[in-house]
């Protein structure tokens, strides 16, 4: 069986280790907050805020807390608030370990591709080209195919770009992939996912 | 030193003209000028560009004045949630200028700060750098980006003194900062105006040197996703 959306989360809040300031995308990405366990992670919102807090009670929301989503948020013990110039030069800055972002498409040189399709739906590309080039780890969690069933990740993205060569490592519903030299290197298979599936799934080249 | 205003209108007053470039902060519909948003629409001022990281919703924010049509362009990171916005853009009635979200808070902070240009490494390999400048530093290759010098600046903060030393209040801090600080005149609306000595002057989060004109309102602060948790059961 694949992965679902909670499973990807899962896997991906792996990739977090103590200590760490982590910036979370909008969708699957934000599930990961749920995973963290017992380990110490600082949560980036970058509209101004170090130390995320979980959705209010009802009653308790806030107008004036919201993350980069435009959720309404809360606030904890070690929270700080900061402009948005502060916010982006932290990211800029490389003081950022690591950000996990939702894709439209990833290629296997590790070109990502999340904000626009041409003539169909921009949204902009907000924040995520400040983050993919400035924190220290970009990771990509997203479903392997579109709902058509075609490939997203790709020898070339087909999309304008979030960033070119950006991308660290794919988390999928079919497993991990890792950028590598010459392509994507296969880390881990969903539990049930066979390698000719995963390779079926995937038009990037695959290397050892 | 008068720089109280009664309300929108009067603090607006002399000072809008059609086609003018008007940085605007907020983050969604978090920490807009709302009610000087409102006096703009009213004042009937056109072809107007904003720099403001969003373009608010249909019916609230700079959507208000998207409606009218009485903004030209806008230099914006994202404007997913505006159906408006997105109808007028790929149709041709409205020129975006995508800036990311990074690079539009630095130029702005850079144009407050004297700075005409920065080098930085976000966007390179994409669209946004195309006809820019290209720099190698230390084998890395960033892109020139210009500063914002507004012409007006209008921003919400929450509470000022009457020399516009301006607070904050959480998340709404956003882009009011660095909007304040890139235009000839900054506007401020702010929840209420206190006392001199009131503010602790170690908590300024903006200094009112930058802060020409402050109007005290009635906001109302719109949540554009109502997010909650259910409370445990006792």
């Amino acid at each position: 069986m694949p992965w679902d959306r909670n499973q990807m989360a899962a896997r991906a809040a792996e990739e977090l280790e103590d200590g760490m300031y982590v910036n979370l995308g909008i969708g699957i990405p934000t599930l990961v907050a749920n995973y963290v366990g017992d380990k110490d992670i600082t949560l980036q919102s970058e509209n101004g805020m170090l130390g995320m807090g979980p959705f209010p009670y009802e009653g308790d929301e806030d107008p004036d807390l919201i993350n980069a989503g435009k959720q309404t948020i809360t606030e904890l013990a070690r929270t700080a608030y900061f402009d948005s110039a502060t916010s982006f030069a932290m990211i800029r800055g490389g003081k950022i370990a690591a950000a996990i972002l939702g894709a439209m498409e990833v290629d296997e040189k590790g070109d990502l591709a999340n904000w626009m399709i041409p003539g169909k739906l921009v949204k902009g590309m907000g924040g995520a080209m400040d983050l993919v080039a400035g924190v220290g780890r970009v990771v990509v969690v997203m479903d392997h195919t579109n709902k058509h069933g075609e490939s997203k990740v790709l020898k070339e993205c087909t999309l304008p770009l979030t960033g070119k060569g950006v991308v660290d490592r794919i988390i999928t519903n079919l497993g991990v992939l890792d950028v590598v030299e010459g392509g994507l290197r296969i880390v881990e298979l969903a539990d049930g996912v066979t390698e000719a599936e995963m390779r079926a799934a995937t038009e990037a080249t695959l290397v050892d | 030193m008068k720089k109280v205003y009664a309300n929108a209108t009067e603090a607006l007053d002399g000072l809008l003209r059609d086609g003018m470039l008007i940085a605007a902060g907020g983050f969604g519909l978090c920490g807009i000028p709302e009610l000087l948003l409102q006096a703009i629409k009213d004042s009937g001022a056109k072809d107007l560009t904003f720099a403001s990281n969003n373009a608010g919703v249909d019916d609230f924010g700079i959507g208000i004045l998207l409606q009218t049509k009485q903004v030209k362009k806008m230099i914006s990171s994202y404007v997913g949630e505006n159906a408006e916005f997105m109808r007028q853009y790929l149709s041709g009635e409205l020129e975006l200028e995508f800036n990311p979200q990074g690079t539009l808070a630095e130029r702005m902070r850079a144009g407050g700060a004297g700075i005409p240009g920065f080098y930085t490494k976000t966007g390179v390999g994409t669209v946004i750098a195309d006809g820019k400048e290209h720099k190698d530093f230390n084998g890395e290759t960033y892109i020139l980006e210009e500063g914002i010098f507004a012409d007006l600046s209008i921003i919400k903060a929450w509470k000022a003194d009457d020399t516009g030393n301006l607070v904050f209040r959480k998340t709404a801090r956003n882009f009011n900062v660095p909007a304040a600080t890139c235009g000839k005149i900054c506007i401020a609306e702010v929840e209420e105006i206190v006392p001199r000595g009131e503010l602790d002057p170690d908590c300024i989060h903006l200094p009112g040197i930058y802060v020409h004109r402050i109007i005290q309102g009635e906001h109302e602060k719109r949540i554009e996703q109502r997010t909650t948790r259910k409370r445990e059961e006792a």
